[in-house]
């Protein structure tokens, strides 16, 4: 049995462990959504970075430093600075006026049951997209690094250890994975960093001038074919420690601004973000929690550079990828773990490997909790029950919205295998910029928004996101034949950025300030008093 | 609560009430409009003007890299600042609390 397998199956022993514990404390609604608040700030903490920093951050990131460099590092800061938008705007007044779900807060004084079937919508969009990516890649990692299991039994076990949480344990289960997943995450990149750093004596200026030495080139527009640009000119080189190897030509300063838009204001509107600050028993402890988890993520985040840079310098990029018939398949999410391979051997691959599969359990458990518990709660409960209040069965719609979408996100990840799955999270991310964060942003701090303007804000922040990705490089393009992820559609692109927000999260805005304007609501408006007293001061808060 | 509902358009009327919204804006609405700026800032020097943000600073350490590491110095202090404050607020909110709970 290889070493890696050891750690997964101890993972998965613990977290089965923690999951029996929870189960004999998830009954009522309030335990299965939101552990019973009884989750302390600090503990919140950690669980809200466990939850956001997924396969995407650890391998995702350090991949993109050490193909292109600087330019991956813009994730990282974009994703910190992000939390300011959520400590600042965000964190406190959801959780004086909430109760379960994102939609609690929209539909505060927007009373319609179409506010709560439109955000709960969202959240299932949101939720979805990101998971179908979570699955794709734990799907590839763990069969590339556990020779043995295939992509499919790997999304399957990931897909059935996800539910078990979920269905048993609830919200304190998954709350409990990602608190354990984050003190591995954060362990290995400390290692993995301080490793990185004793190869060049803990000099930090001798680790730069290797970062130094290493090159990339590129042509400000097309790809560079046979060594010379379209136009016959040289590529031009730059560095590693330099910017532009991704982001360059003549829309690559607008595509990085407009990433740094959907990074900074997508997070306020992540719905499995949103409903961990229901699990404190108060706007402190929530307060609490966002310092924490900015605290936890911005280390990390920093070291990201050792991780990227590291992989850069020790291993290569010529090296980063599976060795296939004689020659190496570039695979950027290979570059943490051959790094750990380099400077750690064959143990501490295995370690840095069973990191990443935690990572993707416990992203995708709260991801799923956030979505089965917005349609349990938003549309079960509140449009089809009629706000009939029984537990027991609103519990038991959970479960099975649970089960539903772990076999959807299963089944699409299958689907989706061979082709290029990044976009989803990008998408995830614009989606909840452009739809959930300027009705969140306008509920909690306009008197005069109403219900014409929230469903115009999210259709058309959603509609407009969904669009320009699509027309986007991220979903259209010529591959040159032979290519190892797949374009969906082989066209040219008809919009010219990677990423939507910088259009669609206006557009959403501008939709509900409109939508807004066309009418008055006063029952709307009267109720911004209380929601404004309450969100402000707690009282009356569960 | 077990205690009735407050009238909640007298409470946002009060002066305590007031005065914790008047004490939030004066630090929420500038501290956002800074952070937006300082990390759009970052993105426009290192796309628009990549060369002279190549320049290095400390050893081959270079502007750019500089910017964004300030960037989570601005964050954590931002962070810091905002936790310092907040105890004031959440006194101011515990005397609107009393005014609610005296008068109901």
């Amino acid at each position: 049995m290889s070493a890696s397998l050891v750690m997964f199956l101890a993972f998965i022993a613990i977290t089965l462990g923690i999951t029996a514990w929870a189960s004999r404390r998830t009954g009522t609604t309030a335990e299965f959504y939101s552990a019973g608040r009884r989750i302390t700030g600090f503990q919140n903490g950690w669980a809200v970075a466990g939850d956001y920093m997924s396969a995407a951050s650890f391998l995702g990131i350090a991949g993109l430093i050490a193909f292109y460099g600087y330019d991956g590092f813009m994730y990282s800061v974009g994703w910190l600075v992000a939390y300011l938008t959520v400590l600042l705007l965000v964190a406190e007044p959801l959780r004086n006026t909430g109760r379960f779900t994102m939609a609690d807060v929209l539909a505060f004084r927007l009373r319609r049951p179409v506010v709560r079937v439109v955000a709960a919508a969202s959240t299932l969009t949101v939720s979805l997209f990101y998971m179908i990516a979570q699955m794709v890649g734990a799907g590839s990692l763990v069969s590339l690094l556990v020779p043995g299991i295939s992509f499919n039994t790997a999304i399957v076990g990931v897909g059935v250890l996800m539910l078990v949480y979920v269905i048993f344990g609830g919200m304190l289960a998954t709350t409990w994975v990602q608190i354990v997943k984050a003190v591995l995450l954060m362990s290995g990149t400390i290692l993995l960093s301080i490793l990185v750093l004793a190869r060049f004596d803990f000099s930090i200026f001798a680790f730069f001038d290797a970062v130094s030495r290493v090159t990339g080139s590129f042509c400000p527009d097309g790809a560079i074919v046979n060594g010379a640009c379209l136009d016959g000119s040289a590529p031009i080189v730059r560095d590693f420690t330099q910017p532009g190897l991704y982001y360059h030509g003549r829309w690559g300063a607008l595509s990085l601004i407009s990433l740094g838009v959907a990074l900074i204001f997508g997070t306020a509107g992540l719905p499995h973000i949103l409903v961990r600050f229901y699990t404190v028993p108060s706007a402190q402890a929530a307060r609490t929690s966002v310092v924490w988890a900015m605290i936890l993520i911005g280390s990390f985040y920093i070291m990201t550079t050792f991780l990227g840079f590291g992989a850069a310098t020790l291993v290569g990029k010529a090296n980063i990828g599976i060795a296939s018939a004689g020659r190496i398949v570039a695979n950027q999410n290979l570059a943490a773990p051959l790094l750990a391979r380099e400077v750690g051997g064959e143990v501490f691959l295995s370690f840095v490997a069973a990191i990443a599969f935690a990572t993707i359990l416990a992203v995708v458990a709260g991801l799923t909790i956030a979505g089965s518990s917005a349609f349990a709660h938003d549309i079960w409960f509140t449009v089809v029950k009629r706000q009939q209040e029984d537990e027991r069965e609103q519990v038991l719609v959970a479960r099975l919205t649970a089960v539903a979408i772990g076999v959807l996100s299963i089944l699409l990840a299958i689907g989706l295998r061979s082709l290029n799955v990044a976009f989803l999270v990008g998408l995830a991310f614009a989606v909840a910029a452009s739809a959930n964060v300027p009705a969140i942003l306008l509920s909690l701090y306009w008197r005069r928004f109403n219900t014409t303007g929230m469903i115009a804000g999210m259709l058309v922040g959603l509609c407009a996101a969904v669009l320009l990705i699509v027309l986007s490089p991220a979903v259209m393009g010529i591959d040159a034949p032979g290519a190892a992820a797949r374009h969906l559609i082989q066209r040219p692109p008809l919009f010219p950025l990677d990423n939507p927000a910088i259009v669609s999260v206006p557009l959403g805005f501008l939709a509900a300030v409109a939508g807004t304007l066309l009418g008055r609501d006063p029952v709307a408006e009267q109720a911004y008093s209380e929601l404004n007293v309450r969100a402000n001061t707690g009282i009356g808060a569960v | 609560m077990p205690s009735p509902t407050p009238d909640w358009t007298v409470l946002e009327r009060t002066p305590e009430f007031r005065a914790l919204v008047r004490a939030k804006r004066r630090f929420v609405i500038p501290a956002s409009v800074f952070f937006v700026a300082y990390y759009f800032a970052l993105p426009i020097l290192v796309g628009y003007w990549p060369e002279a943000m190549s320049r290095p600073i400390v050893g081959r350490i270079n502007a750019a890299y500089l910017f964004a590491l300030s960037q989570f110095v601005m964050a954590w202090g931002l962070m810091a600042a905002y936790v310092r404050r907040a105890r004031a607020y959440d006194r101011l909110a515990e005397a609107v609390r009393r005014q609610a709970g005296g008068r109901s």
